[in-house]
């Protein structure tokens, strides 16, 4: 498998996420700076956390902009699995292949600890060996937004990747950190071969993590 | 010529730095704030032939980049 993991100035989650798919996917990943071009051929691409440009402006706004996201977008728009995690997730939206928004949290604090997602579509690249996990979010502006019409276009086309949840796969208001609609904590585009998330799953990848719920997102595009 | 940019949140889009604002007003004592909506003021200068063709590029700076409009509207002003 070939796999690219792309590295902004401000990304801090790149090395995280190239030791994961280096220990589960069996891959060394190309680490891709963002003023390259092109990537020719790719079988996953990674845009990783952090807070690239500084979060100016919005979270993942300049990013977007950046000479390689050209060459995301066609690879996506190709098939190519792409996944954004946390900043990534925000670059995404910005460059549009993701729908909705990511606003400030409704506390209005930095979240940074353990929650749980449960998956609400495990018939995808990302998501079929999947279910309810553990794992970290360490975010200012993770709040989903889209409107009403956006959300059940999503919603009506199994686009809703994970959900907050308690313990026993409650999803509820109480299992909810930062105020996004609906819980949400990850989309799919519609073809189902871009996803973004929040939460961290290269920070529980291992059992010295303290926790290794997050593999099962890396084991399942093996499958 | 200068542009002057406003970019605010929607209204649907709830906007909890507004409400922190206007409690903290209202702790100073401006009891009369019901509402406070926070937004951004972008002010750029533009070489341009003419204010209509300013405004149409700053629009189209917004639509792509300055705002993101899931969340936000925006306003064009154009001086000389």
């Amino acid at each position: 498998m070939k796999t690219h993991v792309i590295v902004f100035p401000g990304s801090n989650c790149d090395r995280d996420v190239a030791v994961a798919i280096q220990n589960i996917i069996g891959s060394s990943p190309e680490m891709v700076w963002h003023k390259d071009s092109t990537i020719k051929r790719s079988d996953l691409i990674v845009v990783p956390g952090g807070f690239s440009y500084g979060d100016y402006l919005r979270c993942g706004a300049m990013a977007s902009t950046s000479p390689i996201m050209k060459s995301v977008i066609e690879n996506a728009n190709k098939g190519v699995p792409v996944m954004g995690i946390c900043n990534g997730f925000q670059i995404l939206i910005e460059s549009g292949l993701l729908q909705g928004a990511l606003i400030r949290n409704s506390s209005l604090s930095f979240i940074c600890r353990d929650i749980i997602i449960k998956p609400t579509n495990t018939k995808t690249i990302f998501t079929n060996k999947s279910k309810i996990s553990k794992m970290p979010i360490a975010h200012n502006e993770g709040n989903y937004f889209a409107n009403s019409n956006q959300i059940k276009e999503i919603e009506d086309n199994d686009q809703i990747a994970f959900q907050y949840c308690d313990e026993n796969g409650d999803i509820n208001a109480h299992s909810n950190p930062n105020g996004s609609i609906n819980n949400i904590a990850g989309v799919f585009n519609k073809s189902k071969n871009v996803l973004g998330m929040m939460p961290h799953p290269e920070r529980a990848a291992e059992s010295i993590h303290g926790c290794d719920d997050g593999r099962n997102i890396f084991e399942s595009l093996l499958s | 010529m200068l542009a002057k940019i406003h970019i605010t949140l929607k209204k649907d889009v709830l906007d909890p730095q507004g409400s922190v604002i206007a409690n903290s007003l209202k702790s100073l004592g401006f009891d009369n704030v019901n509402d406070v909506r926070q937004g951004k003021f972008i002010e750029l200068e533009i070489n341009s032939n003419s204010k209509e063709e300013a405004e149409k590029q700053c629009n189209d700076m917004c639509e792509k980049l300055l705002a993101n409009l899931v969340i936000e509207d925006y306003s064009v002003e154009i001086e000389n």
